[in-house]
Order: structure tokens, then C-alpha cells, then sequence
């Protein structure tokens, strides 16, 4: 039977000869990644079990991000739980507090390749679509299964093909395709399905994961890209190992097809308090802000730092508005210190801050006050998010954060280009 | 775990984990202080109103956003025995299950189905709703057998322990 890259990538990890959508299948994992919700819950589930060790602790990638370094007492006991489970099951890939943002720096060392089924303790984790693997978010007694077996249980999705045609625009970017995704099939267009996309030769890398990375807030399990030449010589640059490209067949059956065409896709902003209320920028201009935010696993690349810098260059932010800056990993932050970046962002009047996921989850390094609005390039503006319950997030793309920081209103990055 | 009793609790659409479990709260190291805190951004009277054994009857998409667990274990922690919704989140749904609370999907629901105390028998077997005070029985699609035989284990880590000590 003719197959999608989800429906290929599940049978390819089953012991199963056919596979079909609705089934349930037990799969083998390649990959799994833990952050601070080691410390959570999983250790607490895991130790119930009353075994002595993982699966296998070559196929653990932990890393602190969301707190650190931590801001307070609890989040510090938290981090020690993390650790000492980390040492007593010996884990191999223990990648500290120092490196960013597990989506970023996952890919950045080469974790995630193309054929690979990847779980993780984080919704976002659909990220890794961008590299034509499965990958999705589970929960901590999901995780715990994957530790103490490295299998878990699927209900094969049907799969939604989404096909881009055309270029974007100056000053649109892919965050503004994935609120126009989100905002026409809505929060719950998707739930259990595989989004897998197609027409992507004219997105960069960076660009892929933010769309790969927001999948989820329409509800999807997996947000798959197909490969090409861009993605291996990413690959080849960050991995030794060997990889496994999956394409779909062609009579693959999708339960839904979309086409956008890029050139006719313009600035967007979802509107408070859900990532699917998208409006188009022109009706949301000139709504004052307190803060923007330019940061996280959705857009803290260096090709959205690079944009912000062009636009911010030669300019200041607006005397009223904080701007802060959050590079989604070290290796980010020293590409823009290199190229300069930092420079611009902090003589105009930015905060650069350590990467973390701080500000997006209202855990540190920029939490909003009462009745404050925020502009950001995060990925969720639920009722206090990012502070306090009465404040306000609009989300939108890197460049129009950076235009509406140095007018102190949401703003049109088209006209400050 | 067939029959489950209780009464109606009522929440709506795309009730998310950051409405149930606000990200100020999972730092804390007591999962019963967190629970205190359940939905208090949205509905501050839930925690002082809800029951041991009430069940929640929600609208679309419940769970939407985080893969944190807390999320279900807080209505574990407050007695809520089921959760009905017109649909959930995936991820929500499978910590749902995982942690041993039947989540029930029921696409259509209104305020002659189903008010706030409302009396409710629900038959997992044979998939029925009876709403004992307003006399109306709703059916709804069974949950799968894969499923069900992780609920009746009391949730997959008490079903994994089986599985290693054999």
C-alpha cells in the first residue's frame, strides 16, 4: 500500500509488515530528549517502576533549558533532582545549562536526522519535522516507558499534505505561513494528524523548524518536511551518521491537501489568547506595547537575530518599550556576537540575555506585570503565558517584534525594511 | 473500571495545560500545593467547588499545549474520576489515559445534556452517559481495548511494572 513519510517512518520502527492510520503499533525509539521535567515528574514515575537502569543511556539527550540558570530556590532543587537521576542511570548525552534551547541545540549537534523516530518531554518537540524525521511531545509516564523499554505505543495519524509554491516576500517570514496555517485550520484543525510539507526548496533551514516547530498548536502529532539538498549538507555538516531519507509514495492517500502560495502571504499576528486567533498585521497595527520579546525553541535562530539586526541598525527602540533578546542556543549567541549583532541590539537599547526558555513560559528573564502587552516571537499568548494573568501577548514574527520595538506599537516590518 | 459515578463539573473550549497548571507552579516541589492552584487563572472557584468524584464535561480541544503531565495529575490529585470532552488534545488524551483517568470524547454536547451537578452514570463498556438527574442518556464512541486494558491497571507505569516483574 502506497505510504506517507509518517505512515513509512512507524512501520520502518514496528515489527510489522503493513501498516495502516487509526492502528495501533508498538514502536522502537531512536531518540529520546529530557529537560527540566526530569525533575518534574518522570523521576518520581520512574522510580515506581523499581528497576536499576534505562533502555539504553546512549539514546538519552538531557539538557537544562527552561529555568537557567535557575531563578529560584525550587527550580534549583529541581535542576539537582535532574542531575542526580542523570547520574545515577550514567546518561551519555548530559548537555548541562550552558548550551540554549533543547529544540535548537538537538539539531545544531546533530541529533535529529532524516528517518529517525524522536520523542521528547516537550511539545514542541514536533521541531525535528524540520530534518524529515517523526518527532513529537509525550508526557512524563510516556517517558518513563521509553526509558525503561526504548519502545512506545502510536496510533498511526492520517496525514494532511500541505504544499508551498511560490517565494515569500521581503519581510514576511515562515512564522508568518505557520500563524496563517494555524489561524485558517484552527487549534484543533489537526489534532492526531501528521502535517507533512511539501514545495519547501525556497525555505531555509531555520525557517522549516519554526513551521515544523508550531505544528502542534493546530493540534498535529508530527509536522514532517520532505529532504533535499539544503537539509543533507545541514545534515553533513552537524553528523557523521549515517541517515535515512523517507520520501512519501506517490499515490500516498492524505485525508486533507492544502496549497499556500508564499508570495501571497503577508505579515500576520495572532491576537490574545490563543496562537490560532490570526489577524493580518494592517488590523492590528498601532497597538501600544510594553515589551517585545525576541526569543525561543520558535524563532531565537540566527536568522531571525540576523533580520532584527537589519532592521534595528542605525535605530533605537522605543524609550517606553523593553526589548529583550533571547538567542535560541550558545552557538546563536556567538554566531551573533561574530557577525556583530549584539552590538546592534544592545546600542539601540536591547537586553540580550543567556539562552533559556525563561520569558516564554513567564519563568524569568522577562515576565510580564499586570494589564502589560508583549509582542512575541513565541510560540503560545494563553492567559498568562508570559506573567501575570491579566497581560497580553500578541505573537507574531521576528521582524515585526523588531519594528514594533522601535515604535512602541505593533508595526508593519514591510515599512521599516 | 466500568461503571463511574459522579456529578458534573462544566469547563469550555480549549481549556489549555497553562490554564490548568500555570508555569508559576511547576517549579513547586509538592504536587498537592500545585493542585491548589489547578485552573486559578480562569476559573477561580474550581478548586473551592470541585469534589472528590466529580467529573469534568468540557468542550473542544481540552489540554491543548504542553506535554506537562501536571496537567492531568492535578485532577488526579483532586478526585476527578473521568473527563468528558467534544475532543482532546493528543498529547492530554494520552497522559490521560496513561495516568489512569478515562478520557471520553463525545462530539456533541449542550446545556439539556449535561449542567453543573449534574448526576452521571457512566458505563465505559457499553459506552453510555446517564445523566440521572435530568433522565437523558447520551452515547458516546467506546474507548479502544488497547486502551481500556491500561485504565484497568490502574495506568501504563502500574501496567510496565507487571510487565518487568514477570
Amino acid at each position: 500500500m502506497s505510504k506517507t513519510v509518517a505512515e513509512k517512518i512507524l512501520l520502518e520502527h514496528s515489527d510489522l509488515k503493513e501498516i495502516s492510520p487509526g492502528q495501533f503499533v508498538e514502536c522502537d525509539i531512536d531518540l529520546i530528549m529530557v529537560h527540566e521535567q526530569l525533575g518534574g515528574r518522570i523521576h518520581k514515575e520512574y522510580e515506581k517502576l523499581g528497576i536499576d537502569y534505562v533502555w539504553d543511556p546512549n539514546k538519552i539527550f538531557f539538557i537544562l533549558d527552561h529555568w537557567v540558570p535557575a531563578p529560584t530556590i525550587s527550580a534549583a532543587q529541581m535542576h539537582q533532582d535532574c542531575r542526580a537521576f542523570a547520574e545515577k542511570y550514567n546518561f551519555i548525552h548530559n548537555i548541562g545549562m550552558d548550551k540554549g534551547i533543547c529544540h535548537q541545540v538537538l539539531p545544531e549537534m546533530g541529533f535529529s536526522r532524516p528517518g529517525m523516530l524522536i520523542v521528547g518531554s516537550d511539545s514542541h518537540t514536533t521541531t525535528y519535522g524540520a530534518f524529515n524525521c517523526l518527532s513529537t511531545g509525550i508526557g512524563a509516564t510516556d517517558v518513563s516507558v521509553v526509558f525503561a523499554t526504548g519502545k512506545l505505543w502510536f496510533k498511526v495519524p492520517e496525514s494532511y499534505k500541505i504544499n508551498f509554491v511560490g517565494e515569500l516576500n521581503k519581510g514576511v517570514m515562515s512564522k508568518d505561513i505557520i500563524l496563517k496555517i494555524i489561524g485558517d485550520i484552527t487549534t484543533k484543525g489537526a489534532i492526531y494528524k501528521s502535517l507533512e510539507f511539501h514545495g519547501i526548496d525556497s525555505l531555509s533551514i531555520d525557517g522549516r523548524m519554526t513551521i515544523s516547530n508550531m505544528v502542534v498548536e493546530a493540534g498535529a502529532k508530527f509536522g514532517v518536511f520532505l529532504s533535499d539538498n539544503k537539509l543533507e549538507s545541514w545534515i553533513q555538516k552537524r553528523s557523521k551518521e549515517e541517515y535515512n531519507i523517507i520520501h512519501p509514495d506517490k499515490e500516498a492517500i492524505y485525508e486533507k491537501t492544502l496549497e499556500y502560495n508564499l508570495s501571497e502571504i503577508i505579515p500576520m499576528v495572532a491576537k490574545p489568547s490563543s496562537p490560532g486567533n490570526a489577524d493580518e498585521i494592517e488590523n492590528v497595527e498601532g497597538i501600544e506595547i510594553d515589551q517585545a520579546f525576541l526569543g525561543s525553541c520558535t524563532n531565537g535562530r540566527i536568522e531571525d537575530l540576523r533580520i532584527a539586526a537589519k532592521i534595528l541598525k542605525g535605530k533605537s527602540i522605543n524609550p517606553k518599550t523593553r526589548f529583550i533578546i533571547t538567542p535560541a542556543s550558545k552557538e546563536v549567541y556567538i554566531t551573533a556576537m561574530k557577525e556583530g549583532l549584539l552590538d546592534i541590539f544592545i546600542n539601540a537599547g536591547a537586553v540580550v540575555t543567556h539562552s533559556t526558555c525563561g520569558a516564554c513560559i513567564g519563568g524569568h528573564m522577562g515576565v510580564l506585570g499586570e494589564g502589560e502587552v508583549c509582542i512575541s516571537s513565541t510560540n503560545r499568548n494563553f492567559v498568562g503565558r508570559m506573567g501575570a494573568a491579566s497581560s497580553q501577548v500578541y505573537l507574531a514574527s521576528p521582524a515585526t517584534v523588531t519594528a514594533s520595538a522601535i515604535y512602541g506599537k505593533i508595526t508593519d516590518p514591510r515599512e521599516v525594511l | 473500571m466500568d461503571e463511574i459515578n459522579g456529578f458534573a463539573y462544566i469547563l469550555g473550549d480549549d481549556i489549555n495545560t497553562d490554564d490548568i497548571v500555570p508555569s508559576h507552579t511547576l517549579t513547586m516541589r509538592d504536587p498537592h500545593e500545585m493542585a491548589k492552584c489547578t485552573l486559578e487563572f480562569i476559573d477561580s472557584q474550581f478548586v473551592k467547588e470541585i469534589n472528590k468524584g466529580n467529573i469534568i464535561v468540557a468542550g473542544e480541544n481540552f489540554g491543548t499545549g504542553s506535554s506537562r503531565e501536571e496537567a492531568v495529575n492535578v485532577f488526579k490529585i483532586l478526585g476527578i474520576k473521568a473527563i468528558i470532552a467534544k475532543s482532546f488534545a493528543r498529547i492530554y488524551f494520552r497522559n490521560l489515559i496513561n495516568v489512569g483517568i478515562p478520557g471520553i470524547t463525545l462530539n456533541k454536547w449542550n446545556e439539556k445534556t449535561f449542567s453543573k451537578g449534574d448526576k452521571l452514570e457512566i458505563s465505559l463498556d457499553k459506552g453510555v452517559i446517564f445523566n440521572k438527574t435530568k433522565n437523558v442518556k447520551v452515547e458516546f464512541a467506546k474507548i479502544p481495548e488497547f486502551l481500556t486494558k491500561i485504565l484497568n491497571e490502574g495506568g501504563i507505569i502500574n501496567q510496565l511494572k507487571k510487565k518487568l516483574s514477570k
